[in-house]
């Protein structure tokens, strides 16, 4: 194994372990919102998308090119809206016909 | 490239400030009251990440800008427009297309290495095709898994488990196909067939391996489905050398991972019985069904009044939402029959199993939309010991995870299963369209229960009408 793969583990593993610590302190009402926000994370595949599609030397073609972005931006963009709009629902109390706060 | 030499990069450091804002991002998911600003960190670092990679020698630019605005059309329309009953699709949806970005991406550095390839015909060196290909595999098998999890949802096909003879060895067959091209790819035989040979049979795979899953267990497919592309988007990362996409691959992989363990456990059902114990469970549950058919004629049905007087006359009501609230689009009618119910000194308050629903938390987020405070709703662990307090239990639109068969018969396919304890209840109502049986027809000895009501029809109509006759006494 090449020592350059060894520090992408490395930083793949802790990431793991920070992910855990992290999520298992999320609760149980707020699981669906942290579901919609961990997908729009792995939107960041749009860089990698935008690295393969878009740099010189993009092997996919043009059709298969813009696909691949869309799919991603789509994960992105639509992530975090769906997300924004299931979190401003939750509300400590009753406030009936009143949004403010 | 060292650490050194990373961090004085501007892009590397504009990358790990992207890091640093997801974990902060989803440490503000851990209260209701930080979640939204958690969010919006989150979002600024997939800008700042954005940005930082448009300054990498992007010449495509008409690729790159058409295929950013058409994806944020659609996503940001779409997720505008959906309801709020829709959202484990919606999902589902979203999760495919990361899915399928990831794989696409792999494919397009593997075509870039094949050309670059010094060798005739074209070889790999093995770190980058293990990383490439299992890139490739899982994408494409989280992008048709989650397309068939997405029309399962929106019943553009039958949600029930589609089992057919020999499924387990055609599935068998396909999966060693997908894993021998990826093993042949790596050992550099015949690279560029074999790749594509696991790609489109991880595509079949994907779409296999959730057919015979129900509607019930979409919960533990849709978490394990975010997992894989989680897993993807880190692998493309191993591939492109790319920092942060290793860094958001792992915590939503993380992320997904605890959540299906967390689904798995709350049915109190290992992974490998969800994927793939359908078609005994199914087949099991019918015969069960069938042999009890006849025994279903102890149960007793009431009427709105009947029912709108037990509540309103309780100190205190439990209510048990299940999908057959979300089906219905019951969740504003339940908030006003709360409403009504306070009114008349009434403690209402909810109980939610995990699983209720289909996606981890689904139920929290249907009662949120409809203004239910979050206070009021309660895990299975803080509200079973305060069934026995409670004057009713009204369980609107759930089944199983109410079926004290789970506690006492053995041979039921869910015995076993941690279920919210309704029948220590005074008295309980049942809402509920017949008296067929639930997803997968297991009988629920519940309804023939002495302290047992039904109330029959549309759980909103019901609802409505409750609320009506409720407001009127």
């Amino acid at each position: 194994m090449s020592e350059h793969l060894l520090t992408e583990l490395t930083v793949f593993i802790l990431a793991v372990f920070v992910g855990l610590e992290v999520i298992s302190k999320v609760p149980t009402t707020l699981h669906t919102p942290l579901m919609s926000a961990t997908n729009a994370i792995h939107g960041i595949v749009l860089v990698g998308a935008i690295l393969v599609a878009g740099t010189a030397t993009q092997t996919l073609g043009p059709v298969v090119g813009v696909l691949l972005v869309i799919l991603a931006s789509l994960n992105v963009f639509g992530g975090y809206t769906v997300t924004e709009r299931m979190l401003q629902m939750f509300k400590p109390r009753a406030t009936p016909g009143d949004a403010k706060k | 490239m060292n650490a050194l030499t990373a961090l004085a990069n501007p892009v590397d450091a504009a990358y790990l400030v992207t890091g640093i804002c997801f974990i902060i991002g989803l440490r503000y998911l851990s209260h209701p009251r930080t979640a939204r600003l958690g969010n919006r960190i989150s979002a600024l670092g997939m800008l700042i990440a954005l940005v930082a990679t448009l300054t990498q020698g992007i010449v495509a630019w008409w690729i790159v800008g058409a295929g950013i605005v058409v994806g944020a059309v659609i996503g940001i329309y779409s997720a505008r427009a959906v309801k709020m009953t829709a959202m484990p699709q919606m999902v589902a949806l979203f999760n495919g297309a990361g899915g399928g970005a990831a794989a696409l991406v792999a494919t397009g550095e593997f075509l870039r290495l094949l050309i670059e390839s010094p060798t005739r015909p074209p070889t790999l060196p093995a770190d980058q095709s293990i990383t490439i290909v299992l890139s490739a595999i899982i994408g494409s098998l989280s992008f048709a898994g989650s397309i068939i999890a997405f029309l399962k949802l929106q019943e553009l096909m039958t949600g029930r488990p589609v089992t057919y003879r020999g499924q387990q060895i055609v599935n068998a067959i396909v999966a060693v196909a997908v894993v021998g091209s990826a093993i042949a790819v790596v050992l550099n035989q015949n690279v560029e067939t074999e790749f594509f040979i696991a790609f489109g049979g991880s595509l079949l795979l994907g779409v296999l391996f959730v057919l015979p899953i129900g509607g019930a267990d979409m919960p533990v497919v849709i978490s394990l489905l975010n997992a894989f592309t989680g897993l993807a988007a880190a692998l493309t990362g191993f591939v492109l050398s790319n920092n942060v996409l290793i860094i958001s691959g792992a915590l939503v992989g993380a992320s997904g991972t605890l959540l299906t363990l967390m689904m798995g456990k709350a049915m109190n059902r290992s992974i490998t019985n969800v994927l793939f114990g359908a078609f005994g469970a199914v087949k099991a549950a019918g015969d069960e069904a069938a042999a009890n058919g006849a025994s279903s004629g102890n149960v007793r049905a009431a009427s709105v009044d009947d029912v709108a007087m037990m509540l309103a006359y309780a100190k205190e009501v439990i209510i048990v939402p299940g999908y057959g609230m979300a089906v219905a689009q019951a969740q504003h009618s339940v908030r006003e029959l709360a409403d009504q119910l306070e009114k008349h000194g009434v403690t209402v308050k909810y109980a939610i199993h995990p699983v209720a629903g289909r996606m981890p938390g689904h139920m929290n987020v249907l009662l949120a939309e409809a203004n239910v405070p979050y206070p009021a709703l309660f895990d299975m662990e803080d509200i079973n010991p305060q069934f026995a307090r409670a004057d009713v239990a009204l369980i609107i639109g759930a089944n199983d995870v109410t079926n004290p068969a789970a506690r006492n018969v053995p041979s039921s396919p869910i015995y076993g299963m941690p279920i919210l304890d309704v029948d220590k209840a005074q008295n309980v109502v049942v809402l509920k369209r017949s008296m067929n049986t639930g997803f997968a027809g297991i009988d629920n000895p519940l309804y023939e229960d002495p302290k047992t009501v039904m109330l029959f029809g549309d759980a909103k109509k019901s609802v409505d009408e409750l609320a009506g006759a409720v407001k009127g006494l």
